[in-house]
């Protein structure tokens, strides 16, 4: 079977039910897609196992491109291209490029830190939404189990397990 | 989620004869530096022929007096912070701090303490620390009369005659000092009585009380920077002296309820107060440290820029001074650059070990802010950092841990009838 295309959806009614959930779902052997919640639930992440995110890295690195762009634009336009006397400093005094340089590492970071979180999370203007059950936006929490990653797993098995965790129902869901 | 509630909310701070013992051991020692300091000045000169001439004379006690004077400072604004901090969690309606919301009440105790050395340093140490309080400034006959300082006379001296007795400066102290001692009772009874009585009146009550001392404050702390400090440098002003005082005041301030919250917590108490606290403690340093650098630059990179000599004068002053012109850089590394690098990452803010690190070298770094403040004006090249600074500097942080510590020991060390204490226990970030 073709993976990340036929799911198992358990849908849970209370947040506190769901964390329980996860554990003992994760506990079973059972691998979890993804759990879609209408707000954010605390600790969710670290019963899903989830590792720290990685954006801060992309962050950096934006911020270091900033830093570096404002640092090489003020010495090429105030040192080499117009050079002026202001305030009787050197042509290229380090105080007076702290403020751009400061505003130009916060405004690639953040830009940069957005881009990047809208593409790897499918944001993206070209990306296309899998919706997996309407009510996540609402009152629903609901548990994604991809059929074919859990291959020693039928699809009856994983609809059981979610079920004894307290799902309130039990769905199919397939995307083209 | 486990609901794990059953906390021993009557636990109460034990001042122990031990601890005490090693405090007043601290203060011995501050003691004897501060002597030798002392008979070092005495004896090893420091007497500048060139200066006597001119009829200012440097005597070893003016070094003395402008310790005092940057202690005094330091500590008051460090125990009005506590109080401030306690007030802002209030005003704020904040849940999360309230496992250690008595660390940082229990720095006012210190208040009354700060308000009298204050003022007793004042009236001994006037004319040696405070330029403004020479009368003949203010003479017209007089050959040192100056006319920037008389336009500024009144000020300080309003309703008398300039150059008398500076009235008006001695109201605004008794008067910051006095409401400030009245907002902490006030606090701190309102606090203590919802231990007896319980109930969420107290709460209300206490976020009144805040808002009030809030908005006293805010003007407070500002104009008691321009008295306090930038009195000094007579001549000079900065507008953004108010918030650079007290950006400087606010993080030593964290810094202290930081440290006190994890030393707590290691000998046993606290068990409601975990990483997660810390943590945003944590993030309150390093964000705090980022607001007094910003505040910093900002008065340095207009200065730097308009280049008016008036203004200028005060960096360079201090830059351009084998005295104090390495310490600036100190100052930035240890209140900016390290706490900047340190506190980045995440678990450095939620493991003890680098807190306490950066926490003392704030607390010394915000220390030599104050020394950077007010030595150069008051001292020129006879300041710098030697067994009298370090001295002082012992004494009263052993003084002042010694009240704050007696004062936390007095009440229950959890306000244990807090509304939003349940929400603390829970606080996960």
């Amino acid at each position: 079977m073709e993976r990340d295309k036929n799911f198992v959806l358990g849908v849970y009614d209370d947040e506190d039910v769901l964390l329980d959930a996860v554990t003992r779902v994760r506990e079973s052997g059972v691998k979890i897609h993804e759990v879609y919640s209408p707000f954010p639930v605390h600790g969710l992440d670290d019963v899903l196992g989830y590792k720290r995110s990685r954006l801060p890295i992309a962050a950096f690195f934006f911020g270091l491109l900033g830093t570096t762009l404002a640092l090489v634009m003020q010495f090429y336009m105030m040192k080499i291209d117009w050079p002026m006397i202001i305030g009787g400093k050197d042509y290229a005094a380090i105080p007076d490029f702290v403020p751009v340089t400061f505003e130009l590492t916060v405004l690639l970071a953040a830009f940069g830190m957005v881009g990047v979180f809208m593409i790897s999370s499918n944001l993206k203007p070209w990306g296309q939404a899998r919706i997996f059950d309407l009510r996540i936006t609402d009152d629903k929490h609901v548990m994604a189990i991809d059929i074919a990653n859990n291959a020693g797993f039928g699809e009856e098995a994983i609809g059981d397990v979610l079920k004894a965790t307290g799902a309130t129902e039990v769905n199919k869901k397939s995307f083209e | 989620m486990a609901h794990v509630t059953n906390y021993n909310l009557n636990q109460k701070f034990d001042f122990t004869s031990a601890f005490k013992k090693s405090i007043l051991t601290v203060m011995v020692i501050g003691a004897v530096l501060l002597a030798i300091g002392v008979v070092l000045a005495i004896f090893g000169g420091g007497h500048d022929s060139a200066e006597e001439g001119a009829g200012h004379a440097f005597h070893w006690y003016q070094r003395l007096y402008a310790n005092l004077w940057i202690n005094n400072v330091y500590f008051t604004g460090i125990a009005i912070i506590g109080v401030f901090f306690f007030a802002l969690q209030y005003a704020a309606q904040a849940g999360w701090s309230t496992g250690f919301l008595r660390v940082p009440l229990s720095f006012g105790y210190w208040l009354p303490y700060a308000g009298v050395l204050m003022i007793v340093t004042f009236f001994i140490a006037n004319h040696d620390l405070f330029h403004w309080t020479h009368s003949y400034l203010f003479d017209k006959n007089d050959a040192q009369y100056d006319k920037i300082i008389d336009g500024k006379g009144s000020f300080f001296y309003w309703p008398m005659d300039k150059g008398t007795f500076p009235v008006f400066y001695i109201v605004r102290m008794f008067l910051f000092f006095g409401f400030w001692i009245f907002f902490f009772n006030k606090l701190k009874n309102l606090s203590y009585a919802e231990d007896l009585n319980g109930g969420n009146d107290y709460w209300y009550n206490i976020r009144k009380w805040s808002a009030f001392f809030i908005i006293f404050f805010a003007v407070s702390s500002s104009v008691s920077a321009w008295d306090w400090v930038m009195s000094i440098d007579t001549h000079w002003f900065s507008t953004m002296f108010g918030w650079y005082v007290f950006s400087s005041w606010f993080v030593s301030g964290l810094a202290a309820i930081t440290l006190i919250t994890i030393f707590l917590k290691e000998k046993g108490y606290l068990p409601m107060v975990n990483e997660n606290h810390i943590h945003d403690l944590g993030k309150f340093i390093f964000g705090f440290s980022i607001f007094w650098a910003y505040i910093w630059f900002s008065q340095f990179l207009l200065i730097y820029y308009a280049n008016i000599p008036e203004e200028s004068v005060y960096f360079i002053e201090r830059l351009s001074s084998d005295v104090y012109g390495p310490f600036i850089f100190v100052n930035l590394g240890l209140n900016f650059v390290l706490p900047f690098l340190v506190l980045m990452t995440r678990d450095s803010k939620r493991h003890g070990i680098f807190l306490k690190l950066i926490c003392s070298l704030i607390l010394f770094g915000h220390w030599m802010d104050f020394f950077l403040m007010v030595q150069p004006g008051t001292l020129g090249h006879n300041g710098g950092i030697g067994f009298i600074e370090i001295g002082m500097l012992l004494v009263y942080v052993s003084g002042a841990a010694y009240v704050v510590f007696g004062g936390l020991a007095k009440a229950n060390l959890v306000p244990k009838n807090h509304p939003m204490l349940e929400e603390s226990y829970h606080h996960h970030i």
